[in-house]
């Protein structure tokens, strides 16, 4: 039979889960089958890579069928060449980075001289900030330096970040960026 | 990573240098340890006893800021005892190459040196060339200008006397660290590194690396299993951020910045040095289908050869000018820079000076920030010391989804590209960085459209279809970024369709019938599917863990690059148990090799189907000179801005020559300043990340690792009069913290020229933000702004600094 490790996993869980009687005289069982249940029946299981250091471990994402449909769990994925299933105390604690109460939720703006960060709407802060770019860069934009040279550029923007995201997401943003003429266009490498 | 996580595990002998790699890279250590138990010697080299260090067989401790002298010390060691692979060094690098009569070193300055503007003329380090262009070569390598017989030279006053009263480590750990690491030039037998910022964050931080890259070419370490050169990178894609080129001097795919350099595309294109060598694969010489490719997938069908693909409407550099982080923190606090966006950043923290970056933000017009978390970026305007009613800069903070909750792919540090699906979905109003990018280009195109505006036609013409029902979709762009044939091209006897995927970087041209947003990711998503989701579990014929069938690695999937240097001239592995590739007669086998090019068969009559091995080289050869760095083409020990000694010991320069120093007010230093008399470093814990942006609003992480603190010896600590666990005040040039003492013996005062030198150290990933007493700070407020003459990475791994009780 061919099977992998996270696959034999799961098929033995239940069986090991019957058989297990805890040392500490009483019979954890059952709560460890609901727990299996949890995580195989009730959850969607999604493979992901930590978003931390440069090691690529690959984790298990289970995410709640009902309800919320949030992540109820996080662990390693044994399956995966690199981590065979081990992850840091970082990794190990991954669920708390998505499943946590002090993440930013909505825009806010902060207006000149204010004390305080107003909740806005998607709409209007990304129209907003469209037109903040438009001005600063029509306002200084350089199409031939100081020599004469064609450079049509903007120094007047600047931009930082980031090996935090995808891919995709990198090449997308770089291409936003460098279309507007920004040359300031830094990140994480460069330091 | 010239090689990959799990190839640690075929090495004979691991240096850790520069990396903690055990609290920083937890789990590498998998690989670290089972070497170790098939009898590889690990060895630590470190200012601090580190929890690297309480793994390993040897383990010496060095000032920080010294590693050429710590190295150049085994370059030397490696010379006289004849331990290099010499068919290896003769065969595949530089170092039989004659070096031109105007290269010259004399008091520290290689010549051409210009003091006023400090840079060199890079022209006085050229090779001697036949009148092909070709460089002359002396393969006994004893002529005395060839650069074997320079580099011995050079190195010739790196004796372990003199390295050690600059380093601090004892002559007797040095000679050990010596010997083991050199009989890695044995045949058959592999020495690896892992370095990271421990290495970069200097003056001299390409250099220290290059110093490596010398002996392991020496050693014949590269391309080999178990060898190379291994960057340990730290964030989870900071290898594709950066292959993608989210930086000023490069475009994706590491094509060079367009400059007035080459004001047309056709300038462009003819940048790149021919090699008359018929050897030479150069493969750089492909680029300009690279070029075209790129500007094709920028600009789709507004792209054409009449209007050069659109290159004038891209911006352009002025040559010679650094457009760097420093450079954008010293604009900004010049007042030049009006709008910012901080997007899964944390400046605030992150650079050096975080005193100059925080005064530079409150100059600003407007701030984006885009993160997981509020952080001391975004709300710098309320932070320690500001007055939130004199800082006009308005502040748009926007909320990203966690990685669980989106799909696309992220590169590891061995270059695999590795898919990652969506879990739960974005939380509250959160959203994929993707979907915010990517509705803000709408904005600003539909602004451009309705108002017209300045110059609107890289804007406007900006292709940007990249949604599916109305967000982001990260596989219709990972598929732009592999490449598609806009046009039926017929390859040798195939005709590949228009609308097709392109199957790998050789099938791209330069005549706009292709489209690749990164040549070096053509081929990862293909007719055949989208190799990064793949989670093939067999391993590779030649069976070192090469796992060809998991995920997917560039360029084309090729795991150890150089790899055509892991065997001999012949096509035999030199390493029969770990090989990589062998030659079958007519093909190679194993890993995807570096060209399919037969063997050469022999140095003096090489089979002329062949190629030589670097092929990225322009004349195919591994450089051990290196004539394009911007501080000259051997590292030399050049002391930190700031440090303990009035003299370098090794040469009349104090600092690299060739380094950048920014002299605005903010930029302050003070070195051998009785005011700041120890040597300062920073570096991270294990359960916080980076700035700890992500980790400190975490309540069990932030558990283990609550404070910002300082380690300090227990002679340091008995002279101040400090106890383990006390506050303190650190104080530099630039700024001051306040952080807990832990009295260590895992640091120990140094002898440096005679005289004992304490150092401290830092952790800094800490910020005011959270945890939110707001009492902790981060470290990079002590840090210096100056940088590497290469790369302008900032130099926060060595300044001086003072510590008192509170």
């Amino acid at each position: 039979m061919n099977v992998s490790r996270r696959e034999f996993i799961q098929i033995t869980g239940a069986t090991a889960a019957g058989l297990a009687v805890s040392g500490v005289g009483f019979d954890l069982s059952p709560v460890k089958s609901h727990a299996q249940m949890l995580k195989t029946v009730y959850a969607k299981e999604t493979t992901t890579i930590c978003p931390y250091c440069g090691v690529g471990c690959g984790a298990i994402v289970h995410t709640d069928k009902s309800g919320a449909g949030r992540a109820i769990n996080i662990e390693g994925d044994p399956d995966h060449v690199i981590n065979r299933g081990a992850l840091c105390s970082k990794g190990a604690a991954l669920k708390q980075l998505a499943e946590n109460e002090n993440r930013l939720l909505e825009p806010m703006y902060r207006a000149p001289n204010s004390k305080e960060f107003k909740p806005v709407s998607w709409d209007w802060a990304l129209e907003e900030i469209a037109k903040r770019v438009k001005a600063t860069r029509d306002a200084t934009f350089e199409a031939k330096n100081a020599k004469g040279q064609t450079v049509n550029r903007t120094t007047a923007i600047a931009s930082v970040g980031s090996a935090a995201l995808d891919n995709e997401e990198c090449w997308l943003y770089q291409a936003f960026l460098r279309s507007m003429g920004l040359v300031y266009i830094e990140h994480q490498a460069r330091i | 990573m010239t090689n990959h996580w799990i190839d640690l595990k075929n090495a004979d002998v691991i240096l850790i240098m520069g990396s903690n790699a055990a609290e920083n890279h937890p789990i590498s250590f998998k690989y670290v340890i089972e070497a170790q138990k098939q009898g590889a010697t690990l060895i630590s080299v470190d200012p601090r006893f580190t929890r690297t260090s309480s793994k390993a067989d040897i383990y010496a401790p060095l000032r920080s800021g010294t590693d050429i002298a710590f190295l150049g010390g085994m370059i030397k060691y490696i010379l006289d005892n004849k331990l290099y692979n010499e068919e290896y060094v003769k065969s595949y690098t530089d170092a039989p190459m004659l070096v031109g009569k105007d290269f010259d070193f004399k008091d520290g300055l290689y010549s051409g040196y210009d003091k006023e503007n400090r840079a060199y003329d890079k022209k006085k380090w050229a090779f001697q060339v036949d009148g092909q262009g070709v460089p002359e070569r002396d393969l006994t390598l004893q002529d005395k200008r060839c650069v074997f017989q320079l580099l011995k030279q050079h190195y010739s006053r790196y004796n372990t006397k003199l390295v050690s009263e600059i380093t601090g480590t004892p002559e007797a750990d040095l000679q050990a660290i010596y010997k083991t690491y050199a009989a890695t030039g044995a045949t058959g037998k592999a020495g690896t590194i892992m370095y990271a910022m421990g290495w970069t964050q200097h003056t001299v931080g390409t250099q220290n690396i290059r110093t490596m890259a010398i002996i392991q070419l020496l050693l014949g370490n590269m391309g080999i299993a178990g060898g190379g050169v291994n960057a340990l990178r730290g964030e989870s894609n900071v290898q594709g951020s950066t292959d993608h080129c989210l930086l000023f001097h490069i475009w994706p795919g590491y094509l060079a910045t367009p400059s007035t350099a080459w004001p047309k595309l056709e300038d462009y294109l003819k940048r790149r040095p021919k090699s008359a060598d018929p050897l030479s694969a150069n493969w750089w010489q492909n680029e300009p289908k690279y070029m075209v490719s790129l500007l094709k997938a920028y600009f789709g069908d507004k792209a054409t050869k009449e209007n050069d693909f659109g290159y004038d409407w891209m911006p352009k550099l002025d040559p010679g000018k650094a457009y760097s982080w420093l450079d954008i923190f010293d604009a900004m606090y010049n007042g030049d820079i009006k709008g910012f966006f901080a997007w899964g950043q944390n400046p605030a923290c992150s650079g050096a000076n975080s005193v100059k970056t925080r005064a530079a933000l409150a100059k600003l017009d407007w701030l984006v920030n885009v993160n997981l978390f509020d952080n001391e970026t975004g709300s710098f305007w309320k932070g320690p010391g500001m007055d939130p009613s004199g800082i006009k800069t308005e502040v748009f903070m926007l909320p990203a989804a966690v990685s669980v909750e989106k799909e696309g792919s992220i590169t590891n540090s061995g270059r695999w590209m590795q898919w990652r699906y969506q879990g739960p979905k974005p939380m509250g109003s959160s959203r994929p960085d993707g979907d915010i990018i990517l509705k803000l280009g709408e904005k600003v195109k539909s602004l451009y459209q309705k108002e017209k505006g300045v110059f609107p036609e890289p804007i406007l013409n900006l292709k940007w279809d990249y949604a599916s029902h109305g967000e982001f979709d990260s596989h219709k762009m990972a598929k732009w970024i592999n490449g598609y044939f806009l046009e039926d091209v017929t390859i040798g006897d195939t005709v590949y369709k228009k609308g097709t995927l392109v199957p790998s970087f050789a099938f791209l041209q330069a005549d706009g019938t292709t489209a690749s947003g990164n040549w070096l990711y053509c081929n990862s998503y293909t007719e055949k599917g989208n190799m990064a989701a793949r989670r093939g579990q067999k391993d590779a014929v030649n069976g070192i863990g090469l796992y060809p069938e998991f995920s997917w690695c560039w360029p084309v999937n090729r795991r150890i690059i150089y790899n055509r240097a892991s065997v001999d001239l012949k096509g035999e592995p030199w390493d029969k148990n770990h090989w990589v590739i062998r030659w079958t007669g007519d093909k190679w086998i194993g890993d995807v090799p570096d060209g399919g090019w037969p063997p050469l068969e022999s140095l003096e009559n090489p089979n002329p189907k062949s190629k030589w091995p670097f092929i990225m080289k322009p004349h195919g050869f591994a450089a051990i000179f290196g004539a394009g760095l911007n501080d000259g083409p051997f590292p030399e020990h050049y002391e930190p801005l700031e440090c303990p000694v009035e003299k370098n010991l090794m040469n009349a320069q104090r600092i690299n020559p060739a380094a950048p120093v920014y002299k605005g007010e903010a930029d302050t230093f003070a070195t051998c300043d009785p005011r700041y008399p120890y040597v300062g470093t920073t570096y991270r814990v294990s359960e916080h990340w980076q700035t700890g942006l992500m980790t400190r609003p975490q309540p069990w992480l932030l558990e283990l690792q609550p404070q910002v603190f300082v380690e300090m010896s227990e002679e340091l600590a008995d002279l101040k009069g400090i106890k383990n666990g006390e506050r303190v005040l650190a104080k530099t040039a630039r700024g001051s913290l306040e952080c807990t003492a832990i009295v260590t013996k895992r640091i120990k005062p140094l002898k440096i020229a005679g005289t004992d030198v304490h150092q401290v150290g830092f952790p800094y990933n800490f910020g005011w933000r959270w945890p939110e007493t707001g009492k902790e700070d981060s470290a990079n407020l002590l840090t210096p702004s100056t940088g590497d003459a290469n790369t302008r990475i900032p130099e926060t791994k060595a300044f001086m600094v003072n510590i008192a009780k509170i």
